[in-house]
């Protein structure tokens, strides 16, 4: 019997892949591949008629395969199914880490689903706010919203773009660059930084355009993007990659570290290093950058 | 729990097991598997463990394995006597079938 660890609001979560909660042979060792997330879908990779076979195979994969360091979340059905209220009711009688709610549009969205894992908790004597909720912003309400629900819950720690039915909403298709979803990817990033959660990028659904898929990736790290949803293990390596702090961004940041070491007793609020401005939030930011590099193994020096 | 009428769950996906369930007036266990030689008690053992933990004392459990895990083979099972008892769909007391 497996009962995992208490799960962690803050960790590494550059790469999330989705796995059909459904079928026993992907399940059984998606911890091979060193994702830093898989989600379990019960929504729309399972077809209607097999919601309730699958939270069972949900379940029994959970309370006997242990899945170690990689977090398990859970996409459940929506709050216009009949079927998201037993969801929540097996993701925490079965231990999950957390419970991406899809297609939110709103706090009370977010609230409704908090209310029914609290509810679980106390039924299945799990401890209280142990499961931790994301929110998937798929629709332009949901984007318009995007502040609130990233502040609605304390349980909740990250928001993810999911641009297939958006850009159906926005009426537009998906176009080299991304032009599309400049706006709603923006306004997610701003308002998860605004209210000191995560964000998730949209998975990339052309297996066969690599370089589309590598080009989105990067476009989403430059936005501000924490991470990216997958849908196949082959692209992990790159999104890892990707979102990891470089070399170049690890060596400036100790450099930073080690000036600002250097200075503070000195009273000095403003000085150069390498013969550019720095201040408070450059070292803010430094320790961050190192903080990552820690968490993801990437770097061994003595900070 | 009664198997009220036939009902199954699973495919016949490889790591994967098809179970059928129907009423009937005594319990039989009947197991087909592409490991049997290697697996076979061990499957008949989680199915028994299984159904007597869901108290199961009538039907016929007919079990196609694939190579199924054991935690593979005890879902498909719950899920086909739940389904056989109309009571698949909510208010599952997930507790007991840890």
């Amino acid at each position: 019997m497996i009962n995992r660890p208490t799960p962690k609001k803050v960790r590494i979560r550059r790469s999330m892949m989705f796995m059909n909660a459904q079928k026993p042979n992907l399940l059984k060792d998606a911890y091979i591949y060193g994702v830093d997330s898989i989600i379990m879908d019960l929504e729309d990779a399972v077809a209607e008629n097999q919601k309730d076979s699958a939270r069972f195979s949900l379940f029994n994969t959970l309370k006997n395969i242990d899945y170690g360091d990689t977090e398990v979340i859970v996409r459940i059905n929506g709050l216009d199914t009949p079927h998201w209220q037993e969801d929540v009711r097996v993701c925490v009688a079965a231990g999950v880490d957390g419970i991406r709610i899809a297609k939110c549009e709103s706090a009370d969205d977010v609230r409704t689903v908090e209310k029914a894992v609290a509810a679980a908790e106390a039924e299945f004597g799990v401890e209280s706010g142990r499961t931790l909720l994301m929110a998937a912003l798929e629709s332009p309400i949901g984007i318009m919203h995007a502040y609130e629900i990233c502040t609605a819950s304390t349980r909740l720690f990250g928001v993810a773009i999911s641009a297939g039915d958006l850009r159906k909403s926005l009426h537009v298709k998906s176009e080299p660059g991304g032009v599309e979803m400049f706006t709603a990817r923006s306004q997610v990033v701003m308002a998860a930084r605004a209210a000191g959660v995560q964000c998730f990028d949209t998975m990339w659904p052309n297996l066969d355009d690599e370089a589309g898929f590598e080009a989105e990736t990067i476009q989403a790290r430059q936005l501000g993007f924490d991470g990216k949803s997958l849908i196949n293990p082959r692209q992990i390596a790159f999104v890892h990659q990707t979102f990891a702090p470089t070399k170049a961004e690890i060596a400036y940041a100790e450099k930073l570290i080690r000036s600002f070491n250097a200075q503070q007793d000195s009273g000095i609020g403003v000085y150069t290093v390498d013969g550019k401005l720095v201040d408070v939030p450059f070292f803010d930011d430094a320790r961050r950058v190192l903080a990552q590099a820690k968490a993801i193994g990437i770097y061994h020096g003595e900070l | 729990m009664q198997i009220k009428h036939e009902a199954i769950a699973g495919t016949l996906e490889s790591s994967d097991a098809q179970v059928t369930v129907r009423p009937a007036p005594e319990l039989s266990l009947h197991i087909s598997s592409s490991v049997l030689n290697q697996y076979g008690r061990q499957i008949k053992a989680v199915a028994e463990q299984t159904l007597k933990r869901l108290a199961v004392e009538r039907g016929t459990i007919e079990i196609v394995d694939k190579g199924a895990l054991d935690c593979t083979l005890k879902a498909r099972i719950e899920a086909a006597i739940y389904r056989s008892a109309d009571q698949s769909a909510a208010g599952i007391a997930w507790e007991v079938l840890a």
